[in-house]
């Protein structure tokens, strides 16, 4: 069933235009970059690739398209980070693009914002799980890569069920408590999001 | 009534630049003006021997001026007649109507620096964004290109007021925007804002896509001055009359004066809202609106009467 809050993601089209690229891969979303430029690319000369792995391997791959910079980071954190410094010192014939899950392009699209680059000027393609990130209503807690409805929310326990609800500014689902009423009654998860 | 009209007297009118006047109104009630954003404009109409003329023109008056509007009228050489108009038939002390502020030309609250880029006249929505960009902080830089320093209007004040941030390109002293060296190395979050003549809009846009700037970055303003043309007929089927549009007219002008409200925005080609249904026509329309598509213009389906003219035996359209 689609959902029409969810964000729809229009995939990598490379903006020949553009002086700059600056690519934030997660896991998958590598196979976004490396299906479109399977046989090279004059853009990757002005490329800056930041991959993290989130278990899987196109390490080698990647680092093979010879872009002008290629970083593989530790964690989804300090992709972000890095991300940060090249944006501070970027032009405005820079082009981002992001692949990756649902949660990863939020937090990219989110970190864009703050230096002004519109929503819709991002490039970006969803790949890999459909898992969610989901915000807790009562503890305000995130949960990430929920995979099941209910769940059991990480901070403060409550079984929650996860509303088809996408906030776009929380960058988050919303889970809310399914056994308010009938505390003593755990209804079983069901594996919902791969 | 769908466009709300203010009845206002011509205060004062001063000459600000070699053919350009600027026009004071305030309300003939003695209320206050509407609030207006920066960027916008008003509607101001004429009566010109019994013509009706309705032009726009960008406000640059303080916006936390809440007594006056002011306008700013560049008299083209030629002008079908409501730039000279303004210039040769109104007086201080005349009553005029004008529509309430109209806002397609908005400051962007999320950029990071504002870069204001004015063709001659142009200039004017400007002057209310500067103000209010000074006041809040934000960052931002002005080029004003202009044929001459005499049809400078307000140059002087605004480099006293914000020193380097106004750079001026005086045509005949040899200077001349350079868009590319401009463009390639602002950082990103800029926006960039152009009032000025067709031609220098497009060349500011060709060479910021050439450069790769997203579009969501690109503003204009841009008023297309209706042109003169045949005289045609025009059936308007859902009111069951026709209108003769004159030489100097525009078609929306002719259906207006026939008391057929027709919605519109910029009445310059150029925000879509004036839109009309063609439904049938023998010979050919002649599109001067940068609103609809290639493929829409042939398609003959549709006209933007605020500037589009026609040629022909007869035209119909829906209103
Ligand atoms: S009123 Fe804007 S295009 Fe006609």
């Amino acid at each position: 069933m689609a959902i029409k809050s969810r964000p729809v993601y229009a995939g990598f089209n490379v903006d020949i235009t553009a002086q700059q690229h600056v690519l934030a891969l997660e896991g998958q979303g590598a196979d976004a970059l490396l299906e479109k430029l399977a046989g090279g690319h004059p853009m990757l000369e002005r490329a800056e690739i930041l991959y993290v792995a989130t278990g899987s391997d196109h390490d080698a791959a990647l680092r093979a398209l010879g872009a002008a910079n290629y970083w593989l980071a530790p964690t989804a954190e300090a992709l972000r980070d890095r991300l940060s410094e090249i944006l501070a010192h970027a032009t405005m014939c820079t082009r981002l693009y992001v692949a990756g899950t649902e949660g990863f392009i939020g937090s990219i699209v989110q970190l864009a914002a703050d230096f002004g680059i519109a929503n819709a000027s991002i490039i970006k393609e969803f790949r890999g799980s459909q898992q969610r990130r989901v915000q807790c209503v009562h503890c305000k807690g995130f949960n990430d890569n929920v995979t099941i409805s209910p769940f059991q929310c990480v901070h403060c326990d409550l079984h929650l069920f996860v509303r088809d609800h996408f906030s776009v500014r929380l960058n988050a689902f919303q889970g809310v408590c399914i056994n308010a009423e009938t505390p003593d009654i755990i209804p079983p998860s069901v594996e919902m999001y791969r | 009534m769908i466009h709300p009209e203010i009845i206002v007297r011509v205060t004062d009118i001063a000459v600000v630049a070699e053919s350009i006047k600027q026009f004071t109104f305030e309300r003939v009630d003695g209320g206050s003006m509407p609030v207006f954003a920066p960027g916008a404009h008003i509607v101001v109409s004429m009566d010109d021997q019994g013509k009706l003329r309705r032009n726009p023109y960008s406000l640059m008056s303080s916006p936390s001026d809440s007594t006056s509007y002011q306008i700013s009228v560049l008299r083209v050489v030629e002008s079908r007649g409501g730039s000279a108009f303004m210039h040769e038939h109104v007086d201080v002390g005349d009553t005029m109507t004008i529509s309430h502020p109209i806002d397609l030309f908005p400051l962007h609250a999320t950029a990071k620096r504002h870069v204001l880029i004015a063709g001659g006249i142009g200039i004017t929505p400007f002057l209310p964004m500067m103000e209010v960009l000074n006041e809040s902080g934000q960052v931002f830089e002005l080029h004003y290109s202009m044929r001459s320093r005499r049809r400078g209007a307000f140059l002087s004040e605004l480099e006293r007021r914000y020193g380097s941030r106004v750079s001026a390109e005086v045509d005949d002293e040899g200077g001349r925007l350079d868009t590319r060296k401009l463009l390639i190395d602002q950082p990103l979050g800029t926006h960039i804002y152009v009032c000025a003549p067709l031609p220098m809009i497009d060349l500011v846009f060709g060479v910021a896509r050439e450069l790769g700037w997203a579009e969501e970055n690109l503003h204009r303003e841009v008023f297309l001055a209706p042109p003169a043309g045949t005289p045609f007929y025009t059936n308007l089927a859902k009111s069951g009359t026709t209108v003769y549009v004159a030489e100097h007219q525009s078609l929306l002008e002719s259906i207006e004066a026939a008391g057929i409200d027709v919605p519109y925005l910029c009445r310059g080609g150029a925000c879509g809202q004036c839109e009309t249904t063609v439904i049938d026509f023998d010979g050919q329309l002649m599109h001067h609106d940068i609103f609809l598509t290639d493929d829409e213009n042939v398609s003959g389906t549709k006209i933007m009467p605020c500037v589009s003219r026609f040629v022909g035996a007869s035209l119909t359209v829906e209103l």
